[in-house]
């Protein structure tokens, strides 16, 4: 038995498939930094650290002539999101009830989804990770809310790439706000600005809830590494006669390699 | 009875696979139908029996792609080892084994879940591109 203890849970294998389906349609679009950077795992719910083959010395070694160091490694974080689902609603959808209300899963989908594209993407200190952003050492690009200015600030981060030796293809992760100016806009002709900054990055366009404005970054491998201890699942809590208590789970960690190959572009 | 098509009790099969098992062998009756209008085609000689008969095989063209796509959207493993063998040039088994290859290694590498797992199976979601 695993630690979700899913097994407890007054469910049913038809509303687990349920919980599942419905988990994995909301999370996909929003996971935004998993569609940019490289991802390993998922290594296990008992994998607690990333290797980042780097020493720190130790003073007072236990012992006359001896020199010492200590191994240095990223732990893992883990994060959940929970929520509680109205066991009126999994009978209903037992019975076949199309229009089941998720609404509380849904909601913690995103609350999770967005939490670790912030931590990829701005960096959460109190963990140890360093976001992409915070670690590009390229002048940020105002992104600003005038998007017939999008195909300049984009082509002139592809530019400062270029020029670091940073190959493509490029990748822009957008906030849902800027994401949806995008989506609306159509240039002087009518050719859809989503279209021509397809075209300037040769990459993906993902959108990206827990992302301050924009950021350009290359997507040819190498670069950044989510590295995955257990993937995000659906565990047990508890459950009262109305009611069970579910969470969302992961477990993660997150490196920077190569800092120059991310341009941020704030809002 | 025309169950032929399940190898297993259907009863015990998701309703999903039973209905993936329904269009694989909708795509091996299109294949079949396909290659015995090419046979008659090949000894046919009237002219007005032979537009028939290749209006028809145009017809089993059609029904056996659709019944493709929809196999292959259902199964993107599938989909990504056709990617690289459909529509191609050059050496066919050659492509194959690459497709294969490369489609296998980057399931993998996108985290397909621990055997036994019980998570969501999402792990890596960037698009393999060039």
């Amino acid at each position: 038995m695993s630690h979700l203890l899913r097994e407890h849970a007054p469910i049913t294998e038809q509303g687990w498939k349920l919980l599942d389906d419905e988990a994995r349609e909301r999370l996909t679009p929003a996971l935004a930094a998993r569609k940019l950077v490289d991802f390993s795992g998922p290594h296990g719910w008992e994998h607690s650290a990333t290797n980042l083959g780097r020493v720190e010395e130790v003073s007072d070694a236990p012992g006359e002539g001896v020199a010492a160091s200590q191994r240095r490694v990223l732990g893992l974080v883990e994060l959940r999101a929970h929520f509680s689902i109205s066991r009126a609603q999994l009978d209903d959808a037992e019975r076949g009830a199309p229009d089941v209300d998720l609404e509380t899963l849904d909601k913690a989908a995103r609350r999770i989804a967005t939490a670790e594209n912030a931590a990829v993407f701005a960096g959460w200190g109190a963990a140890g990770i360093r976001g992409i952003a915070e670690s590009s050492p390229h002048e940020q690009i105002k992104l600003g809310e005038d998007c017939e200015v999008y195909p300049r600030h984009i082509a002139k981060s592809v530019d400062a790439l270029r020029s670091d030796g940073i190959d493509g293809p490029y990748g822009l992760a957008l906030s849902p706000e800027g994401h949806r100016h995008v989506l609306e806009t159509a240039e002087h002709g009518g050719y859809p600005l989503l279209r021509h900054l397809n075209e300037i990055l040769g990459g993906p366009i993902v959108w990206a809830p827990g992302v301050n404005g924009g950021i350009v970054v290359s997507t040819r491998g190498g670069d950044f590494l989510f590295e995955s201890g257990q993937d995000l699942s659906i565990g047990y809590e508890g459950h009262d006669a109305d009611a069970v208590q579910l969470y969302l789970e992961e477990s993660f960690s997150f490196r920077v390699a190569t800092p120059e190959a991310a341009v941020p572009l704030p809002a | 009875m025309g169950f032929d098509q399940y190898h297993e009790p259907p009863e015990e099969l998701p309703a999903e696979t039973r209905t993936f098992a329904r269009l694989c062998a909708s795509l091996t009756e299109e294949a079949e139908a396909i290659g015995w209008y090419q046979q008659r085609i090949a000894i046919e000689r009237d002219e007005a029996a032979l537009a028939v008969m290749r209006d028809a095989q145009g017809e089993e063209f059609k029904h056996f792609s659709m019944d493709l796509e929809f196999l292959l959207r259902r199964t993107p493993l599938w989909r990504e080892i056709a990617q690289g063998i459909l529509f191609t040039e050059g050496d066919i088994v050659e492509h194959g084994e690459e497709a294969e290859e490369e489609a296998v290694e980057g399931e993998a590498a996108k985290g397909a879940p621990l055997a036994g797992s019980e998570s969501l199976g999402i792990g890596g979601l960037r698009e393999v591109t060039g």
